[in-house]
């Protein structure tokens, strides 16, 4: 127990960029990725924004070397180029030199099959491949069986938007109590008609740019992306002598406890998170450099979240920021494409503008970074917070 | 010092009137179809109508075990609340898909959307217990609960917390019935329950339920049995079953012949069966157990496996319904599970009086 | 106005599925949120719907939806109103 858990290889693709660089330089360029839906077929194209990736399933699958009869939903092909990246930014060469498992985290799975074929199923039989790839496992099976990870610990977490951010404290528990020695963790989402609708609904989507922490914020944009990173143990860095991207220090799980969809007023669940994740980091909060906020842009989001960190951090609430304005809301893979946002920041000792900002929030004093901002940093938190109350943190830092 | 974990309550919500308290599959209901729905406990008499109008059908059979777990334990809450799902409520899924084409995306509601979040069932858990404490979801097919036994037993051998609440939860929908007839996955034929195993066709015959259980690092009178080991495998090939099953016993110091009962995940599936002969032919001195002929199959019907297997552990007696083979035991000390679907999802749970 | 109000509670107990109540255990000044008949937010959204199918009026804004849903009185005012259908 109590041993460290190092990150060594991360894989991303977002709509601001197909790989860990491209994404990086959208980051400090201050390039969003937010764009009028295109490869959806809805009728709400013109009331609202979202991040989107470029490439066309078709595209994909020529990119995988996948045949016309795979039956692979969005949401697998974004993970499995994702999870491949991982792999190689770590180097590994043979997966199986050691006990490795993978969890994924995913909340719409081949639900963009199933709303596409789902009248079709029964009058066209060639599209029924894609019947059993509908459940969220799915694509987990997937990526697993694209690393080559077999007759091992392998499992989907989903929790809403904080799916992502609960595999990697999975993972890292996992490396810590020695039952792997090396664990793939992130998540993947695709936009679908579903999601759309689904926020629609709840009245949450802006019609335009999402501005995180403003007074005048009208609602979140819903984006697609993957990303994984590769946990391993101190036992693999020593004997592979691995070159140690950051290390995952401190997480936690709580619940709000408080309604189905909405967070509380004053951040209950959001606050427990922070304060376990500190003290299994056993920081305090003048430890952390920068939080990497789930800055949603929703009304009750940034409100009970800004709450919570002023509860956790009192007068001294360290540089914050959120990423969405990039990339938009990436639900289930949020916790893990802000992983790899967290670790390039302690990478390079950089803190990303919050995009969009004009009007700081009436019922608190406390602002998010607005410019890029150059300062070394040892420490990142980054919150993730979903339906069903789920709230959780995650602290990367670049010491043991 | 890692902790034992012990079952210290169980519930379940199955095609058999398992919700009643001293129920043990003596009266069967015997049905030919094949999909198999649950036998619902009256909800009202568990949740306030203000709270239940809203909710899906497995959101109440999730809410309800989950309260008998919790009064069986003698518990008002727990530390945390794990959940296994393979397709949450998959008929909210299905009215949301189906109103976003039927309506061309106009009029929709949000109760079906925020339904169809795989958390659902342990959010709402969380809520009608007012626990704050640590939530999950795992959703991996065949493996969702067993993900979650998994990660309980792996918080309260550290000692992380005390009393964790555990299930399996899925619901049968209509338009996944349909599809999944069309695939074979469900037979195309009506089974009779006792003929399941004998129908020598493809496909499963489908159901839903609700297994929830208190699991807990201290040993109380209530104890069920202890939890010693669960083990999953994204993969298996049909005849490295056999070899990792030993490898497991060898893992925990057992032998082929210290398992007094075999549970296996036999679905009458000819496909796919046959990965359950070979163990059942290197036990066959062993009794052995079946039970998707009484509860169907769905992607967490090993909780009722599990459900199962912890009341003969405390009752030290195996319904005759459930039986295998003919062999007998005098006292039930090690029962072993082993489930997969579609060969894929493995798991293996050893389970031990307490 | 009358019929209105009382097509509006028969809508409501079906759209939200409150089983157990019938018309009259609706009162027109009933509040609807709250103490009262303890609706939320989510229910909020569903009358939203509700005004857009049936009478053709559409919230962009849920805050909106506060004071027209007040009441039975509240909502039947506003509606009688705005309505495009």
């Amino acid at each position: 127990m109590n041993k460290g858990v190092a990150i060594t290889g991360m894989g991303i693709i977002s709509a601001i960029g197909n790989n860990v660089a491209e994404n990086y330089q959208s980051l400090i360029k201050g390039e969003k990725g937010i764009t009028r839906v295109s490869k959806i077929k809805t009728n709400h194209v013109n009331d609202i924004m979202v991040g989107e990736i470029d490439f066309t399933n078709e595209a994909l699958e020529q990119q995988l070397g996948l045949s016309s009869d795979n039956n692979y939903s969005r949401t697998a092909l974004l993970g499995v180029i994702a999870a491949k990246q991982t792999i190689a930014d770590a180097k590994i060469t043979d997966i199986n030199a050691y006990k490795t498992g993978l969890i994924s985290a995913t909340s719409v799975g081949g639900m963009d099959m199933t709303e596409r074929y789902y009248y079709e199923y029964l009058e066209n039989e060639a599209t029924r491949k894609y019947i059993k790839g509908h459940h969220a496992g799915d694509s987990t099976q997937k990526i697993a069986s694209q690393l080559g990870i077999e007759k091992s610990l392998v499992t989907t977490i989903s929790t809403a938007c904080s799916s992502a951010a609960n595999a990697i404290m999975l993972g890292a528990r996992l490396i810590k109590a020695g039952k792997l020695d090396r664990v793939v963790v992130g998540g993947a989402d695709c936009l679908s008609k579903f999601t759309i609708n689904g926020f629609k609904t709840l009245m949450i989507l802006s019609d335009t740019y999402n501005t995180p922490f403003d007074e005048n914020r009208k609602g979140l944009n819903l984006g697609e992306a993957a990303a994984f990173l590769v946990l391993e143990s101190d036992k693999v860095v020593q004997a592979e002598n691995k070159k140690v991207l950051a290390y995952v220090k401190g997480y936690g799980n709580a619940n709000d406890a408080y309604h189905q969809t909405a967070s509380s007023e004053n951040g209950d669940g959001a606050t427990l998170a922070m304060q376990k994740a500190l003290d299994v980091a056993n920081y305090t909060p003048k430890d952390i450099d920068y939080i990497n906020a789930h800055g949603t842009a929703t009304g009750n989001n940034d409100l009970s979240e800004g709450r919570a960190i002023i509860r956790i951090f009192g007068e001294e609430v360290p540089d914050f920021s959120s990423t969405k304005a990039y990339t938009g809301h990436t639900l289930a893979a949020a916790g893990a494409i802000e992983a790899v946002y967290s670790v390039l920041a302690l990478q390079n000792n950089v803190i990303y503008p919050n995009l969009n900002f004009k009007t700081p929030m009436k019922e608190f004093r406390i602002k998010p970074q607005l410019e890029l901002k150059e300062k070394a940093l040892q420490t990142v938190m980054s919150n993730s917070f979903g339906f069903g109350g789920n709230c959780s943190t995650v602290i990367f830092s670049k010491e043991q | 010092m890692m902790k034992k974990v012990y079952i210290q309550s169980v519930a379940s919500i199955s095609a058999q009137k398992t919700f009643e308290k001293d129920y043990f599959l003596e009266e069967i209901e015997d049905y030919e179809a094949n999909v198999i729905n649950v036998i619902n406990p009256v909800y009202k008499d568990y949740i306030p109508p203000a709270a239940a109008r809203r909710m899906a059908k497995g959101i109440k059979m999730g809410v309800v075990a989950s309260k008998i777990a919790l009064h069986d334990a003698g518990l008002e809450s727990v530390d945390a609340v794990i959940t296994g799902t393979g397709m949450g409520c998959v008929r909210d899924s299905e009215k949301f898909v189906s109103a976003i084409i039927d309506n061309d995306e106009q009029y929709l509601t949000p109760t079906s959307f925020i339904q169809s979040t795989h958390n659902t069932v342990g959010g709402q858990i969380a809520l009608e217990l007012q626990c704050k404490g640590y939530n999950f979801t795992y959703v991996h097919a065949s493996n969702s609960f067993e993900s979650a036994l998994f990660d309980a037993k792996l918080q309260l051998e550290l000692n992380e917390e005390k009393n964790i609440l555990i299930g399996g939860v899925d619901e049968l929908g209509d338009h996944t019935t349909k599809i999944n007839k069309l695939i074979n996955h469900i037979k195309a034929e009506a089974v009779k329950s006792s003929e399941l195993l004998v129908s020598n066709t493809t496909g499963a015959v489908y159901g839903e339920g609700a297994n929830f259980f208190v699991l807990s690092n201290e040993k109380k009178d209530t104890c069920y049995a202890e939890l010693a080991s669960v083990k999953m495998f994204n993969t298996l090939a049909e005849e490295e079953v056999l070899q990792e099953f030993k490898l497991f016993l060898k893992e925990n110091n057992l032998k082929v012949e210290d398992i007094d009962l075999l549970v296996l995940g036999n679905n009458g599936d000819i496909e796919f069966d046959g990965y359950y002969n070979n163990l059942s032919k290197e036990f066959n001195n062993t009794q052995q157990a079946y039970y998707k002929h009484l509860c169907g199959e769905f992607h967490t019907a090993s909780s009722f496996a599990f459900w199962l297997a912890s009341k003969v552990l405390k009752i030290q007696s195996l319904p005759e319904v459930a039986k295998l083979n003919q062999k007998t035991i005098a006292t039930y000390k090690t029962v072993l599970l082993y489930n997969q679907y579609r060969g894929e999802n493995h798991s293996f749970t050893l389970l031990k009086k307490c | 106005m009358d019929a209105l109000k009382q097509e509006l509670k028969e809508n409501i107990i079906e759209q939200l599925n409150l089983e157990d109540m019938t018309t009259e255990d609706i009162a027109n000044d009933d509040m609807l949120f709250g103490d009262g008949l303890g609706l939320d937010s989510i229910d909020a959204l569903e009358l939203i719907v509700m005004l857009d199918k049936s009478y053709g009026i559409k919230l962009t804004d849920p805050k909106e939806g506060r004071a027209i849903f007040e009441s039975i009185n509240t909502m039947a005012a506003y509606i009688t109103e705005h309505r495009t259908k």
